[in-house]
C-alpha cells in the first residue's frame, strides 16, 4: 500500500482520532487496568484499596513482575521460556538447602542463588542461541528437568524456616527517614495509625520525574517535527496515571511504608525500561526479534544476544525464587508450579507479539498487574479457583484478540 | 496533472471511444470495465477515479511507478477490498459485479498471480495446483485423477516435471508456471499477473511471455503489471498507465515508444536513463584474491572458484552473470562470511589484509552490503525509518551504550533529505513504504555506517523508473566521494550504463573482465555462453 507516501494535511480532530487509533493498545491497556481496579474496588466494598491489601498486592505479584521483565526480553528477541516457574522453584529450594541444611550465611546464599540462575539460563540459552534449537523445546525440557531437580534436592519435603535476614527481602519494609514520633503526629492529621514520609516522598519524586521526562521527550519531538502525543492526551494520561500512583503511595504510607520488594521491583522496572528503550543493546534485541537475518547482516551478534537474554532470564527467575521462598518462609517442591504461564500471559496481555520484535516493559508490568488485581479481587470476593482460572484465560484471549483486531483495522 | 498528455483518458470519459480503430480489431467486446474507482485509506487517497477497460481476449498491460496504485487497483478488482469499501463500479462480462471476497472473483474466473508466489513449498506440484480445489470424493483425495489432470495442465504451460515433484525443489521460473497451471485448473477467464518476471532471468521470462501469448490464442484474457517496458511491448495489446492513483493514458501497445510510456509514468521527460558521472578511478581500495567458498549444507559442493577482483576509489565495478551464477553468494561470503563455509582467500583494503570473518568486523573494516532481498534481509519492516537507518551504526548515535533519540532523529532526517525518501516522517513504518523508498532506507543505513566499499546486490530490483534514476544518482555521488562500489545486477543495460569495469561471472567463477567502453550486452552474453 502506498498510503504513507501522500502527506495529507489533516484537521486537528482527525489527527487526534488517528493518534488514538494508532495507540489504542497503550491507552486500552491502561484503562483496562483502571477499570478493573475500579470494578473490584466497588464489588469488594473498598477492600481492594485498603492499605494492607495494596501492600499485599505488591508482595503477591512481585515475583511475577520481576520474571515478566526477563520474559519480555526473551519474547521480544523472538523466543519463549517455559522453564521459569521450575527454575524459580529450584533456585528457592537450592537457597533453602544452603541456608537451612548447610548453614551458609544468607548473603553468600543470595549470590550463589543468582549465579545458579544465570548458569541455568546460560545452559538453556546455549542450545537456543548456538545450536538453533527452538526455545520452546529447550525450555520445555528445562521445565521438566528443574521441576524434578527441586523434588530431588528437597527430597520431597518442605525446607524452612529461614533466618530473619533471609525473610526480609520479601516481608521487610524500608525504614522511614523521620523518627517515629514525628510520623505518628503526621498520621494523626490523616486519621491514620501511621504515616511513612519516605514512601510519600518517593511517590512524589517519581511523579515529578515522570512529568519532567515526559515534557523533555515532547520538547525533543517537537524540535524534530515529529508528531507526538497530542498535548491534551499527554496531560489527561499523566493526571490519571500519576494521580493513581500518588493515591497508591499515600495508601502505602498510611500502612507500613515501602516494602523492600516494591523498592527492588521499582528499581528493576526503571532499569529494564531504560535498558530496552534507550540502550544500544536493548535496541539490538528488538532488531533481532523483528528480523533476525537483517539484524545479523547489520553486524549484530544475534547468537550472543539470544544467549544473554536467557542468562538474564535465569538471574531474574532466581531472584524471584528467593523472594518467593522468603515470603512463604519455606521452600516447597511445588513452588513455582505453573507460574511460567502467568508470566507469559502478563507479557502478552501487555502487548508483546508472539513473533518477536515488539512489546514494552511498561506493558508487561501493567499486564502483570491486571492479572494480579484480578487474582486478588476475585479471591476477596470468594470466587473459587476454578472460575478464576477460566476468567483469567478469557482475559488473556480477549487482550490478544483486541490486539489483532486493532492491527487489522489499521491495515 | 491529468491534462498534460495527448492520448489520455480522463477518468470521467467513456474509454471505449479510443480503443477500436487504433487496434484494428473489430470483433472485440469489453470483458472488464472498472469505472471511476476511488479507494481511500485513512488520510490517503490511494486511487482517485481510476478507469480501466480490458477487451475480451487481449493482453492488457498496466504500467506505473511503484506506489502509483496498481496493486491496490488489482485488490479492488479481485475482491480483496470488498464491494462497498471503494467508490465506483466494476462491470465484468457485461454486468455489474460486486465481489465480496477473493473467492467471489475466482468463481467468476478472475485469478491473480501475485509477485510473491503463493505456493506451499513442502507440497508437490499436483497438491499445490489442486490446493483448496482438491479432486476428492467424500473427502478422500483421488490421486490418480489429480495426477492425470496435473499432467495435462503442466503440458499446457510447457512444464515437463512430474506432478509429484516437491515445489521447493524447482526454481522460481518453474514455480511461476505452476502458479499459472493452478490458475488454468480453475477455468480462468481473466488472468492477472503482478510483475511475473521480476524474479526471473532472461530465458525464463521469455518462456513465460510466450506462454501468455499462447494462452491469449486460447482465449484467455490477461492483465500484466510490469516495470519492464520491453516485455510490455512484446506481449501487450493495450497499455494503461497509472500515476499517483489516477489513470494517465490508455494506449495501443503496437508501435508505442518506450519513452512515451516512461514519460507518462513519471510525469516528466527521461532523456537520460543513467545520470552522468565523471569517471576517474583512484588507488585500489579493495582486493580479493583466490576466493573459494563451499556450500554451507552440501560440504562437497564448491560454489565460488578461485575468484579475484579489485575495486578502486571512485570506481563502480559491475558483476554480470545469470541468476544462480554465484554473485550473491560471492558478495555474502566476502561480507562477514554470512554465506558458505570453508571460505578461503585473501581480502585486502588499502593493500593491507583485513579480517572479514564476521559481519561486525567487515563493517568495521569499511564494507557495506546492500542485499538483493531488502524485505527479508535488509529491513526490519515493523520498525520505523529512524530505527532502520541507525541500525548498523548505533555506536555513532549513543554515548556509553545509551542511545540519543535526538541524534537518531537528526541522522534519519539528514538521510531522508539527502536521498529524497518520500515519507511524511522518519517515524513511518518501513513496511508501509514503496519499494523504491524502502531501498533508500537500506542505502541510508549503509551510508550512515560510513563504508569505503559498498557492495550493491540488485540495487534497483522491483523499483520503478523514476526511483531507479535516483538510486543511480546516489551511486554516482558515492563514487564522486571516492568510495568504491561493486554493483551486482541482472539488468545488463544498467551495468553498461553505470559501471567503469564489468566482471562477468558464470558458475561460480569469473570468466572475463571488460572495460566500460568495450562492453556490450552481446560480449557479456558470449563470455557467459562460451565458458
Amino acid at each position: 500500500m502506498q498510503s504513507s507516501e501522500t502527506n495529507t494535511a489533516q484537521s486537528e480532530p482527525s489527527r487526534l482520532k488517528a493518534y488514538l487509533k494508532n495507540h489504542m493498545r497503550e491507552y486500552g491497556l491502561l484503562f483496562a487496568l483502571i477499570a478493573i481496579m475500579a470494578f473490584f474496588q466497588i464489588v469488594t466494598a473498598g477492600t481492594l484499596m485498603r492499605p494492607v491489601n495494596i501492600t499485599n498486592l505488591f508482595l503477591q505479584n512481585s515475583y511475577i513482575i520481576i520474571m515478566a521483565l526477563g520474559m519480555l526480553i526473551v519474547i521480544v528477541s523472538g523466543n519463549i521460556d517455559l522453564s521459569v516457574g521450575s527454575v524459580m522453584g529450584f533456585v528457592g529450594a537450592f537457597a533453602a538447602v544452603m541456608v537451612v541444611h548447610w548453614g551458609m550465611p544468607v548473603w553468600i546464599t543470595f549470590i550463589a542463588a543468582l549465579v545458579m540462575g544465570g548458569l541455568i539460563g546460560a545452559a538453556q540459552g546455549y542450545w537456543v542461541a548456538y545450536w538453533k534449537i527452538p526455545s520452546f523445546i529447550v525450555t520445555l525440557a528445562g521445565m521438566l528437568v528443574f521441576r524434578g531437580a527441586s523434588l530431588w534436592l528437597l527430597e520431597g519435603q518442605s525446607v524452612g524456616p529461614f533466618p530473619k535476614s533471609f525473610q526480609i527481602i520479601s516481608t521487610g519494609f524500608v525504614p522511614d527517614i523521620l523518627p517515629r514520633g514525628v510520623t505518628t503526629e503526621l498520621a494523626g492529621l490523616f486519621g491514620a495509625r501511621n504515616f511513612n514520609v519516605l514512601a510519600m516522598a518517593v511517590g512524589l519524586a517519581a511523579v515529578l520525574i515522570v512529568i519532567w521526562l515526559g515534557l523533555r521527550a515532547r520538547a525533543r519531538d517537537k524540535a524534530f517535527g515529529i508528531d507526538g502525543e497530542p498535548a491534551n492526551f499527554f496531560w489527561a494520561r499523566n493526571v490519571i496515571v500519576l494521580g493513581a500512583l500518588l493515591f497508591l503511595t499515600f495508601k502505602l504510607a498510611t500502612f507500613r511504608g515501602l516494602p523492600n520488594v516494591l523498592l527492588t521491583m521499582g528499581v528493576l522496572i526503571v532499569i529494564y525500561a531504560f535498558f530496552t528503550q534507550n540502550t544500544v543493546v536493548g535496541r539490538r534485541i528488538y532488531a533481532l526479534g523483528g528480523n533476525a537475518k537483517a539484524a545479523k547482516l547489520s553486524g549484530i551478534k544475534t547468537e550472543r544476544l539470544t544467549f544473554l537474554a536467557f542468562v538474564n532470564m535465569g538471574v531474574l527467575a532466581a531472584l524471584a525464587g528467593l523472594i518467593f521462598a522468603a515470603r512463604l518462609n519455606t521452600a516447597t517442591p511445588k513452588a513455582g508450579f505453573g507460574l511460567e504461564l502467568d508470566v507469559i500471559a502478563a507479557v502478552f496481555i501487555g502487548g508483546a507479539s508472539m513473533s518477536g520484535g515488539s512489546g514494552k516493559i511498561v506493558g508487561a508490568v501493567v499486564g502483570a498487574f491486571i492479572m494480579g488485581v484480578m487474582n486478588n479481587g476475585m479471591s476477596i470476593m470468594g470466587i473459587g479457583i476454578d472460575y478464576q482460572q477460566m476468567i483469567k484465560g478469557l482475559v488473556l484471549l480477549a487482550a490478544v484478540v483486541f490486539d489483532v483486531y486493532n492491527k487489522q483495522k489499521q491495515g | 496533472m491529468r491534462s498534460a498528455w495527448g492520448q489520455q483518458t480522463g477518468p470521467d470519459r467513456a474509454t471505449d471511444a479510443q480503443v477500436g480503430p487504433d487496434l484494428g480489431i473489430s470483433d472485440m467486446t469489453t470483458l472488464l470495465e472498472m469505472r471511476d474507482i476511488t479507494k481511500e485509506f485513512p488520510g490517503v487517497k490511494a486511487l482517485d477515479r481510476v478507469t480501466l477497460s480490458v477487451e475480451q481476449g487481449e493482453i492488457h498491460a498496466i504500467c506505473g511507478e511503484n506506489g502509483a496504485g496498481k496493486s491496490t487497483l488489482m485488490k479492488v478488482l479481485s475482491g480483496v477490498y470488498p464491494a462497498g469499501s471503494y467508490d465506483g463500479e466494476i462491470h465484468y462480462e457485461g454486468a455489474l459485479a460486486e465481489f465480496k471476497s477473493l473467492s467471489d472473483s475466482e468463481a467468476r474466473g478472475i485469478v491473480i498471480i501475485h509477485q510473491e508466489l503463493a505456493l506451499v513449498p513442502q507440497l508437490s506440484i499436483a497438491e499445490n495446483i489442486f490446493l483448496g480445489n482438491e479432486r476428492a470424493t467424500g473427502g478422500v483425495i483421488q490421486w490418480q485423477e489429480t495426477f492425470r489432470r496435473t499432467e495435462a495442465l503442466l503440458a499446457k504451460v510447457g512444464l515437463r516435471d512430474a506432478p509429484g515433484t516437491m515445489v521447493d525443489s524447482i526454481g522460481v521460473g518453474k514455480q511461476q508456471l505452476v502458479e499459472i497451471a493452478k490458475a488454468l485448473s480453475k477455468d480462468v477467464k481473466l488472468l492477472i499477473l503482478d510483475e511475473p518476471t521480476a524474479a526471473l532471468q532472461e530465458n525464463d521470462s521469455r518462456k513465460l511471455l510466450d506462454l501468455m501469448l499462447e494462452l491469449k490464442a486460447q482465449g484467455v484474457t490477461c492483465i500484466i503489471i510490469s516495470h519492464k517496458l520491453g516485455e510490455v511491448r512484446y506481449v501487450a495489446d493495450t497499455v494503461t498507465v497509472i500515476r499517483d492513483g489516477a489513470t494517465v493514458s490508455r494506449l495501443p501497445a503496437k508501435g508505442l515508444e518506450e519513452d512515451h510510456i516512461v514519460r507518462d509514468m513519471v510525469g516528466r521527460d527521461m532523456t537520460h536513463r543513467f545520470p552522468d558521472r565523471p569517471r576517474r578511478a583512484g588507488e585500489v581500495l579493495m582486493e580479493i584474491e583466490n576466493w573459494n567458498v563451499w556450500h554451507p549444507e552440501h560440504a562437497e559442493r564448491q560454489v565460488i572458484h578461485d575468484i579475484g577482483f579489485n575495486v578502486r576509489a571512485g570506481e563502480v565495478v559491475g558483476i554480470a552473470g545469470l541468476m544462480g551464477s554465484g554473485r550473491t553468494e560471492l558478495a555474502m561470503s566476502i561480507f562477514g562470511q554470512s554465506w558458505g563455509r570453508n571460505i578461503s582467500g585473501v581480502a585486502r583494503l588499502h593493500g593491507k589484509p583485513v579480517d572479514l570473518s564476521r559481519v561486525d568486523r567487515a563493517i568495521a573494516a569499511g564494507l557495506a552490503y546492500v542485499t538483493e532481498d531488502r524485505k527479508s534481509l535488509g529491513l526490519i519492516l515493523d520498525e520505523t525509518i529512524r530505527f532502520n537507518t541507525t541500525l548498523a551504526n548505533l555506536e555513532a548515535v549513543s554515548t556509553r551504550g545509551v542511545l540519543s533519540e535526538g541524534q537518531e532523529t537528526e541522522v534519519a532526517e539528514r538521510y531522508r533529505k539527502a536521498l529524497a525518501t518520500r515519507t511524511p516522517s522518519v517515524m513511518q513504518q518501513v513496511g508501509n513504504l514503496s519499494g523504491g523508498n524502502q531501498q533508500k532506507v537500506v542505502l541510508a543505513k549503509w551510508l550512515f555506517a560510513g563504508p569505503e566499499v559498498l557492495i550493491l546486490d540488485e540495487p534497483t530490483r522491483g523499483i520503478d523508473v523514476g526511483a531507479k534514476y535516483e538510486i543511480y544518482s546516489i551511486i554516482n555521488d558515492l563514487s564522486a566521494q571516492g568510495k568504491g562500489v561493486v554493483m551486482i545486477s541482472s539488468e545488463m543495460p544498467e551495468l553498461l550504463g553505470m559501471c567503469d569495469r564489468i566482471y562477468v561471472m558464470n558458475e561460480g567463477a569469473f570468466v572475463g573482465e571488460l572495460a566500460a567502453q568495450d562492453a556490450s550486452q552481446e560480449r557479456i552474453m558470449s563470455l557467459i555462453v562460451n565458458e
